[in-house]
């Protein structure tokens, strides 16, 4: 008799799964777990792709995969559903210091707004806002590459989508 | 045509769209002028890629013959495709790959506004999802067209040739056929003619903040919905599935 771990427990699990573009980061903070359910004795894993071309997403299914087995669940899917569609809007408070601290500087909410252009970012490392866009596409499909006029360190902007 | 067989068309056109487009970027990899561009138009065509694998997936289910995205991508030949011409013609300059991704940014951003309230919900959430992606795309490309239009006297002669090179694909995008009306009347697809308008005026204030004329040609092509297509789509495809042909079902 296998015990099922609950909703929570699996919640924990996952928040081991890190994202492989930028490793400080769990998929719970990135907000790309819609859903986590039992469907019976079977676990589904409901996910968000970020950006469709996105070559992280198929490793993160995979390591999602991957560490379930490890913690003993071998009953699940992992199902992917990109409706609505994912925004910055939904990495998490954690997710966003833990960017900052990495040196990548976290997306200005609101998504809306920023989508139109002209958001004010800021430098992770010095914190000034008078920082200029080098170009609006980095070293990942997220990411914009930036410059802090006053430190005048390079840095990475996660884009508001 | 079946509703069936003509949803299935329909969703082809758009994943064909994104897929050649994204293949033509993908060959701009380790050529780009500058290392930021190298990484944008390598991450512009993978979006559009990423756009294409949703689109194709649903293609070949709706078709029901068992074909999945990667069987559509790398076993049709030239006259099973339905991208728009102006998509598989070369990348030549640097100019020119951004007029090219100038025109068609401004139609697939309108395109999908549209899509995004489609009754169908599987290509209302494709269209919505991708339409984040299509801003940033049309942010670039408009910026280049003023950099380079409002730039040197140089670069504003290269600019505004390009313009005029690929100014007679533009009419295919708005036009529309059997399948299209169809798919209009059903609420899931898109009225292009109507968005002609707005494209022309998006496009004209672009041109104009960057000095350059609006093309002026008498000369217009069209055929892609009937896969009737340019020579170069052959190549594009020639090397795109060169892998699928040499080594069937190759995974690795």
């Amino acid at each position: 008799m296998v015990t099922l771990l609950n909703v929570d427990d699996v919640r924990h699990v996952l928040e081991l799964v890190k994202d492989p573009e930028i490793p400080v980061l769990s998929v719970a903070d990135l907000g790309i777990i819609r859903r986590i359910e039992y469907a019976g004795d079977r676990l589904q894993v409901v996910i968000t792709p970020t950006y469709s071309g996105c070559p992280a997403t198929e490793v993160i299914e995979t390591d999602i995969a991957t560490m379930l087995k490890l913690h003993g669940i071998t009953d699940f899917d992992v199902v992917t559903e990109i409706s609505p569609a994912w925004t910055t809007d939904w990495i998490t408070a954690d997710g966003r210091r833990k960017l900052e601290e990495y040196g990548i500087a976290p997306p200005e909410r609101k998504s809306k707004g920023a989508l139109l252009g002209f958001e004010t970012v800021t430098c992770p490392q010095c914190k000034s806002t008078d920082t200029r866009v080098v170009s609006q596409f980095g070293s990942t499909a997220c990411k914009a590459q930036y410059k802090c006029n006053d430190c005048l360190e390079p840095f990475d902007y996660f884009k508001c989508v | 045509m079946t509703n069936q067989e003509m949803l299935f068309e329909y969703l082809l056109r758009l994943g064909d769209n994104s897929l050649i487009l994204g293949q033509r970027l993908a060959e701009w990899c380790g050529h780009a002028p500058i290392l930021e561009e190298d990484l944008a138009l390598t991450n512009i065509g993978l979006d559009l890629i990423g756009q294409s694998r949703m689109l194709l997936s649903y293609a070949g289910e709706v078709e029901g013959k068992g074909r999945d995205e990667d069987r559509l991508a790398f076993h049709r030949d030239t006259q099973a495709w339905r991208n728009l011409l102006l998509l598989e013609q070369p990348n030549g300059d640097f100019a020119k790959t951004m007029a090219r991704q100038f025109f068609f940014d401004v139609f697939q951003y309108l395109q999908y506004e549209a899509l995004s309230s489609s009754k169908d919900e599987r290509v209302a959430g494709i269209a919505a999802k991708s339409l984040k992606e299509i801003t940033y795309h049309r942010r670039h490309s408009s910026d280049w067209v003023i950099r380079l239009g409002d730039g040197t006297e140089e670069s504003h002669e290269k600019m505004q040739t390009a313009l005029n090179e690929l100014w007679g694909f533009v009419p295919e995008m708005f036009d529309m056929d059997a399948v299209d009306e169809a798919m209009v009347a059903d609420g899931i697809g898109v009225d292009v003619a109507s968005l002609r308008p707005a494209w022309d005026a998006q496009v004209n204030a672009v041109l104009a903040e960057a000095t350059l004329k609006r093309p002026d040609v008498s000369w217009s092509v069209r055929g892609s919905r009937d896969g009737k297509h340019s020579e170069h789509l052959g190549y594009i495809l020639a090397e795109m599935q060169f892998l699928q042909h040499a080594y069937p079902d190759a995974k690795w």
